[in-house]
């Protein structure tokens, strides 16, 4: 096992390596340098500044010094500094960004699990009754209502109709000056509409995952043999069934680890919540390269590790491949 | 069981309703007979909440760029002189300033009773420093070559000093209204491209208003400059919301969230048209300063003959454009200026929409439908050209759409294509690989446009990339920036105007209103040509309206 372990780690380094060339590279090439956006097209503005950007971000030298340089910093996690005007360290941008990105997406995740597990377990176990049906349709709906959509029927329901939920932003405007719980509120209440408009959407895709999951175990000889056996219905399927269907379910939560730091560019910039969508999309747009690459190889890193994280859990969780492994 | 639970679920959704009515029934009667009564008196204290849809990226004024950043600048920094509301220079820290006869040298008489917020008192070496720091090659910034014509500053007392230029420099006054004087002793012997210096981020100034915070992506917040020197401003606190999106900024005014907010035409004419949106919100529009144009690539065979980008004119319907693009709320451009300027010349050749007219101009420039195909030809090539613009801009995508739609009727195929930003300028107009563009200019107080039409900024990365080239507007726009007689320099540009209009480099589409939303509970708001937000300091909430913002 250790030894496995110590082998995908280490297959980790070269694939992060090819994923830095590439998107460097591709980052590269796209028309446009730092700076550039906001400076064209505007007859004020004296064009020898691009160059002198060009040269105070380093990016007049050859390419390959530009990543031989940037990979000696990342490897000692150092970020560099933004190419915007300000100068801000990359690590600093994300830091702002990352708590409330960090904090929808878990919750949305956290949402989406309880839901999602009793809603597909349910119909797996009434597969093709009238509830299984209804609840097929509804989150069908879900998945192909359009989130943005979604966003601004709720934002003028609950925002402008009843009045009662905050329409945009993560904090009110008195923020300062609340209590902790006070504090514990506001955000509570700044949340709920965006996580009910990014949970609709992948309510369907596990809730569909769990229920065929789950009715793939339901026709095992196994669970004839318990139900045979004479064990409750109860027991069957919490305890025989669920467990076996959760295998891949782990799979998917281990993949879905770097989608904890992505934050959605559209349900940000319609709640105008300052999260890494934002900054990755507006990064990308003002070509900060720095800032593009420092949250492209962090969640490329979050991305392999959660790869790597789920065919762990999945060799504790699961007999047959722990003692596959043993056995290498 | 289920039943009870079914049930439970039914109340649930019924408490959520009637606590909803609840609150729609409840009107603020008291508060909303003093926001029908015009009469309150101004008081000081209240807050005011605006939103953007960018945020700012830097706040030390040499090194920013963008508007967003420049709006918050603009309340925390001060320029030496300013526009007033009918665009005339009116002093800010300098309270007088005295041109020479030849234009060679400019005196400012400064303030002396301003202090930067930290207490520090603002004299004549502050404005020096932010000149050198301004021209330094090591700063940068793009505004230095307004101030490379300067010869030097003498410094003749602690609030007196003396810029010499090169040459006659006209639009230098113009120039000094855009250039915000930083802290020296903030920044003298540091560099600006330091990451760790504060000032970026906590700027500190002498304006109406200080910093309080910035939360990135969020908002920022400013706090009033009790003792600004040009008089208390009366709101205490401005905050700048950061909402990326125009329906939410629309949907966050309706609700209450906001005092004032840019509206889209759409909002503007439709979508505030009702009885509580009127009760509580007064709508404001001025002309905007930017027109929109189609552009033609003087390179190519087929605009060479003026008569032929006349007859594009002709044929293009410019009203039917501001109806469908900008649901009315623009005005046809006629030239590179905004009517009510003093250089505006009203009284150039128009191109009203006359297809007969560009049909007769085509046919005298060779242009003949020899096939049949309903295309126009000339020596066996078809009438084709590509209209490009920007992606993210839909009033020009529409724009195109509707030119395409009136140039296929008189003979003349029309493709559109949409390019991303950068690749847009970088790989087409920088490289002049373009027929035609929709894009759209800034317009400045200062008529001065020699970038954009003298025949010596063709070069690569310039902006007259369309390359017109006329001897005679070369001369005059040179004339005209050396020339101070304000009369002389009217005829100048005058001439300039007619001779665009005739040849038609550019077809002039439209000027777009600027469109806002303020509640009415914010008072003293007076619109003139500059706008309405040149007097904010004098802007007012009174005494029963602070602390809400109802929107019943």
């Amino acid at each position: 096992m250790a030894g496995y372990l110590l082998k995908r780690l280490a297959g980790l380094i070269p694939l992060l390596f090819g994923i830095t060339i590439i998107t460097f590279i591709v980052i590269h090439l796209a028309p446009g340098a730092p700076g550039q956006v906001q400076l064209q097209m505007n007859p004020k503005v004296n064009r020898e500044v691009i160059e002198r950007l060009r040269k105070l971000y380093g990016l007049d030298k050859p390419l390959y010094v530009q990543y031989y340089e940037w990979v000696k910093r990342i490897v000692k996690l150092d970020f560099g500094l933004s190419m915007s005007q300000d100068r801000t360290p990359v690590i600093k941008k994300i830091a702002e960004r990352l708590p409330v990105t960090v904090l929808l997406n878990s919750i949305v995740m956290l949402l989406v699990l309880l839901l999602a597990l009793p809603i597909g377990i349910y119909s797996a176990y009434k597969r093709n009754s009238l509830t299984d049906r209804t609840i097929t349709v509804a989150v069908f709906i879900g998945f192909a209502t359009p989130s943005f959509w979604l966003a601004l029927l709720l934002m003028i329901f609950f925002g402008i109709q009843l009045g009662i939920l905050p329409i945009s932003g993560i904090t009110s405007l008195n923020f300062n000056q609340l209590t902790f719980w006070g504090k514990v509120l506001d955000v509570a209440k700044h949340l709920i509409l965006p996580v009910i408009s990014l949970s609709v959407g992948s309510l369907a895709y596990l809730s569909r995952y769990v229920r065929a999951s789950m009715l793939e175990v339901l026709r095992q000889d196994y669970i004839t043999t318990a139900r045979a056996k004479g064990a409750g219905e109860n027991r069957v399927i919490f305890v025989h069934a669920l467990k076996n269907a959760l295998l891949p379910v782990i799979t998917i939560l281990g993949l879905s680890l770097p989608g904890l730091i992505g934050g959605s560019v559209i349900i940000e910039s319609i709640f105008a919540i300052p999260g890494m969508g934002r900054l990755f999309f507006n990064s990308v747009y003002m070509r900060d390269y720095t800032t593009v690459m420092g949250i492209l190889v962090i969640g490329s890193f979050l991305t392999l590790l959660g790869n790597l994280l789920a065919d762990i859990s999945y060799a504790l969780v699961d007999p047959r491949i722990r003692e596959g492994l043993g056995e290498r | 069981m289920r039943r009870i639970r079914s049930y439970t679920f039914f109340l649930f959704i019924l408490l959520i309703f009637s606590w909803g009515c609840k609150k729609k029934n409840r009107i603020d009667e008291e508060y909303y007979r003093y926001l029908s009564d015009p009469n309150l008196p101004p008081a000081y204290g209240g807050e005011f909440v605006t939103a953007s849809i960018g945020d700012a990226s830097v706040l030390l004024p040499v090194l920013a760029t963008d508007s967003a950043s420049f709006d918050i600048i603009s309340l925390v920094y001060n320029t030496l002189i300013r526009y007033d509301k009918n665009l005339n220079f009116k002093g800010e820290l300098a309270k007088k300033w005295k041109v020479s006869k030849d234009g060679m040298v400019i005196t400012f008489y400064l303030h002396k009773n301003v202090r930067w917020h930290d207490g520090v008192p603002f004299t004549a070496d502050d404005v020096i420093f932010t000149y050198k720091l301004i021209t330094d090659p090591e700063t940068p910034t793009p505004y230095a070559s307004q101030f490379n014509v300067i010869d030097h500053i003498e410094k003749v007392d602690d609030y007196t000093i003396r810029v010499y230029y090169k040459e006659p420099f006209a639009p230098a006054l113009n120039s000094w209204a855009g250039l915000y004087i930083v802290p020296k002793h903030l920044l003298y012997g540091k560099k600006v491209t330091d990451p760790s210096l504060k000032l970026k981020r906590h700027p500190i100034g002498t304006g109406p208003y200080k910093f309080v915070e910035w939360r990135p992506g969020d908002r920022i917040v400013l706090e009033v400059n009790r003792d600004y020197f040009d008089g208390r401003p009366y709101i205490s606190k401005y905050v700048y919301r950061i909402i990326p999106d125009q329906a939410t900024i629309f949907l966050e005014l309706k609700a209450g969230g906001l005092d004032e907010a840019g509206l889209t035409p759409v909002q503007f004419v439709r979508q505030s048209n009702f009885e509580r949106f009127r009760r509580n919100f007064n709508k404001y529009k001025y002309l905007g300063f930017g027109y929109t144009y189609l552009g033609y690539n003087l390179l190519n065979p087929l605009f060479r003959d003026r008569r032929v980008r006349q007859a594009i004119s002709y044929a293009i319907n410019k009203k039917e454009i501001i109806d469908g693009v900008l649901m009315g709320q623009g005005i046809i451009a006629t030239g590179p200026y905004r009517p009510g300027t003093w250089y505006y010349n009203p009284d150039v050749k128009k191109y009203p929409y006359n297809p007969q007219m560009a049909l007769k101009l085509l046919h005298e420039a060779g242009w003949y439908d020899h096939d049949g195909d309903g295309i126009l030809d000339k020596n066996g090539k078809p009438f084709r050209f590509t209209i490009m613009t920007n992606q993210g801009n839909n009033q020009r995508k529409l724009t195109a759409e509707i030119i395409q739609k009136r140039l296929r009727e008189i003979g003349i195929d029309v493709k559109i294509r949409i390019v991303e930003w950068s690749t847009f300028i970088n790989e087409f107009i920088d490289k002049k690989k373009f027929d035609a563009v929709i894009l759209g200019w800034g317009l400045d107080p200062d008529p001065d446009q020699y970038d954009i039409w003298a025949s010596t900024k063709t070069g690569p990365n310039q902006f007259n990339f369309i390359s017109y080239k006329n001897p005679e507007v070369d001369r005059i726009l040179d004339e005209a920036r050396h020339t101070f007689d304000i009369e002389k320099r009217k005829k100048l540009y005058y001439r300039f105007q007619e001779i665009l209009a005739e040849d038609q480099p550019y077809t002039f589409l439209y000027i777009p209103y600027s469109l806002v939303a303020v509640h009415k509970r914010v008072r003293g708001i007076k619109p003139a040509p500059a706008g309405i937000s040149y007097n904010f300091i004098r802007w007012y909430i009174p005494r029963p309206l602070q602390g809400k913002r109802l929107v019943e």
